[in-house]
């Protein structure tokens, strides 16, 4: 086993590093498109119910089907994981999102109305800073799942460790087929421990000291 | 208990020049789609510079929606309103809004940012520089009792209910705008806190005299800060629109009458005040005079106790002569164990102090704790009889007229 990694460790490195990238560009785009679509909600209500149902069936949509889907439209490499892994990516941040923005004292709203904030600058200064602990709670779901969706998506020859999974179980039996299954799994943990612990970090320095837990 | 409570409403004995703006109404309406009576219907109103007038009347009245109209949270219907002369709506709202104060409940202060952010909100949108606004802050934070070195960077989760009130005051005054408006000011806080917060509002006003509008469903808070109440009906139909006086003294009709409540003598005397009544003189005495005089003073003048001063004319006991019989001189008494009014008291307090006291009067003292006089329940009654009546004749007047 030992070994094995230290054959291949610049490889796997850089497959770490190939992982760590894919998941964090999809989550950081997710975030964007999540708040995004959640401050259209907000303002929209009847959007709501449309959000919702949506982010439940598509979490229910097997991430192996998407990633088939997605192959004649976006072809096989890193372009159709990298839609696949947002896509799901998404779903998480949104509801947080969506519950986050709601859940903000309509008085206080109210009051930065009436103080002349301008929507924007409300939404901007009051609304955001106060729903964010709520949707920082989202994007750290959103990034341990996209881990392991981003494994998946190596299937279409996306970058990452999951490549390593898919060679262990084509070569069940073989000699490093134990080997290549652990190495991309274990990585995996540990790259998804260090993300969270990355987005634990952007709380501190982002949640207001006022509503930190 | 020395009472200075300074619940003025007289407009005379204010400090600060008026920086108010006069607020004025017109056939204001505010329908709500698919509702058949107005909420608020053709309110009409003038608002002097630089007083305080109170939106009293139940909940439904429409109090907080013709508040809500005059900063333009609520687009009124039809109807003007203008402050200062310029109607707020040729203004753009966010505009507007900067330059009218506005105070809610509990404050509510911005829990995620501190103190000095919350404050320095409306000079921020104003542009005003950093350094402008950091002084601004500190003399507010001073301006409402809060020391700023201690509070600026503090969160609000960080305050009691008391001091986020205090700073939520503090923001809705931060930009120095002509009016403020306020719902509820001092709802969420307990009766103590809000009746301090109540003095202090009152004696910031006497400093800065704006324009306040304030919306309160509780006539006892009206009475003490307005220096005119409005009493609002459903629809916002103005019931009486009057001094807390003459509200008091002389009910427009039953409905006001039903809202100031039974009690309304009783509430009238938290509007005067000692000084406006005048004193009894009474037997004094200092500390060594012979008895024997003393005494003899104090018959001929018909009293059974004689107040005894110090050396410079603070009250110090009030013995019954029956106390002195075995006195060569006047001795020297606790003053800790003498209930003392000040003049600035309510006759609230008056009463509060002469009910504790076996004289069945009270001695009041002036500044710097002078012997000014001696109040008692007659002298009381007398006031509040005479203030009845000139309010009944005074409204008879107008009726006639």
């Amino acid at each position: 086993m030992w070994d094995f990694i230290v054959e291949r460790r610049e490889q796997i490195v850089y497959n770490t590093l190939q992982h760590a990238n894919l998941v964090i560009q999809a989550v950081v785009v997710a975030t964007v498109l999540a708040v995004l679509l959640a401050v259209l909600i907000t303002r929209v209500p009847r959007l709501s119910g449309l959000a919702n149902a949506v982010s439940a069936i598509g979490l229910t949509i097997p991430s192996f089907a998407l990633v088939g889907l997605l192959l004649p439209l976006a072809g096989i490499g890193a372009i159709t994981a990298f839609i696949a892994v947002t896509f799901y990516a998404v779903l998480p941040i949104l509801r947080n999102a969506v519950v986050g923005l709601q859940g903000v004292d309509t008085t206080l709203l109210e009051s930065s109305r009436g103080m002349g904030m301008s929507e924007l600058t409300s939404l901007w200064r009051v609304r955001l800073p106060l729903a964010w602990p709520v949707i920082l709670a989202g994007v750290r779901v959103s990034m341990q799942m996209s881990m392991g969706i981003a494994a998946i998506a190596a299937y279409v020859l996306g970058p990452g460790l999951g490549g390593y999974i898919f060679t262990g179980l084509a070569q069940i039996g073989g000699a490093n087929a134990v080997n290549y299954a652990v190495v991309g799994t274990v990585g995996i943990v540990i790259v998804a421990l260090l993300a969270d612990l990355l987005l634990l970090l952007l709380g501190r320095l982002t949640i207001s000291k006022g509503i930190r837990a | 208990m020395t009472a200075t409570h300074e619940t003025s409403t007289q407009a005379g004995d204010r400090a600060g020049e008026i920086s108010g703006a006069e607020i004025q109404l017109e056939d204001v309406v505010k329908r709500y789609p698919g509702q058949k009576t107005s909420a608020v219907d053709s309110l009409s109103l003038t608002i002097p510079a630089g007083e305080i007038v109170m939106f009293v009347g139940p909940s439904g009245c429409g109090k907080t929606t013709s508040l809500k109209m005059i900063n333009r949270l609520i687009e009124p219907t039809s109807g003007t309103i203008s402050i200062d002369g310029k109607d707020v709506r040729k203004q753009g709202h966010d505009e507007l809004r900067r330059h009218v104060g506005y105070v809610i409940q509990g404050g509510s202060l911005f829990p995620h940012m501190s103190v000095e952010k919350n404050i320095a909100i409306v000079p921020k949108l104003l542009g005003w520089s950093s350094s402008r606004i950091s002084e601004r802050v500190d003399d507010l934070l001073d301006l409402v009792g809060l020391d700023p070195a201690k509070y600026r960077k503090r969160y609000p989760r960080e305050l009691s209910g008391g001091q986020q009130q205090r700073v939520g005051v503090a923001r809705g005054l931060a930009a120095d705008p002509p009016v403020i408006l306020m719902d509820e000011p001092f709802g969420a806080v307990d009766p103590i806190t809000r009746q301090r917060l109540q003095d202090e509002l009152l004696s910031i006003q006497r400093e800065l005299r704006k324009t306040i509008v304030c919306v309160t469903h509780d006539i006892d808070e009206a009475i003490k800060l307005g220096d005119r109440i409005v009493i609002l009906q459903e629809g916002a139909h103005v019931a009486q629109y009057d001094t807390p006086e003459n509200v008091l003294a002389a009910p427009a009709d039953d409905f006001v009458s039903d809202f100031v409540g039974s009690g309304s003598t009783l509430k009238q005397l938290s509007l005067a005040r000692v000084n406006e009544i005048e004193l009894a003189d009474w037997t004094t005495a200092r500390v060594g005079d012979s008895t024997e005089e003393v005494v003899r003073r104090a018959r001929v003048a018909g009293h059974e106790a004689v107040v005894v001063l110090d050396d410079r004319g603070r009250p110090l006991g009030w013995p019954w002569l029956r106390q002195l019989r075995n006195e060569q001189r006047i001795p020297s008494y606790d003053p800790e164990r003498l209930n003392t009014l000040d003049s600035r008291a309510t006759l609230n307090d008056a009463l509060d102090t002469m009910l504790t006291s076996s004289h069945g009067g009270a001695v009041v003292t002036g500044d710097r704790d002078q012997f000014l006089g001696v109040i008692d329940f007659t002298s009381v009654t007398d006031h509040m009889r005479m203030l009845e009546q000139q309010a009944a004749s005074a409204t008879d007047g107008e009726a006639r007229g």
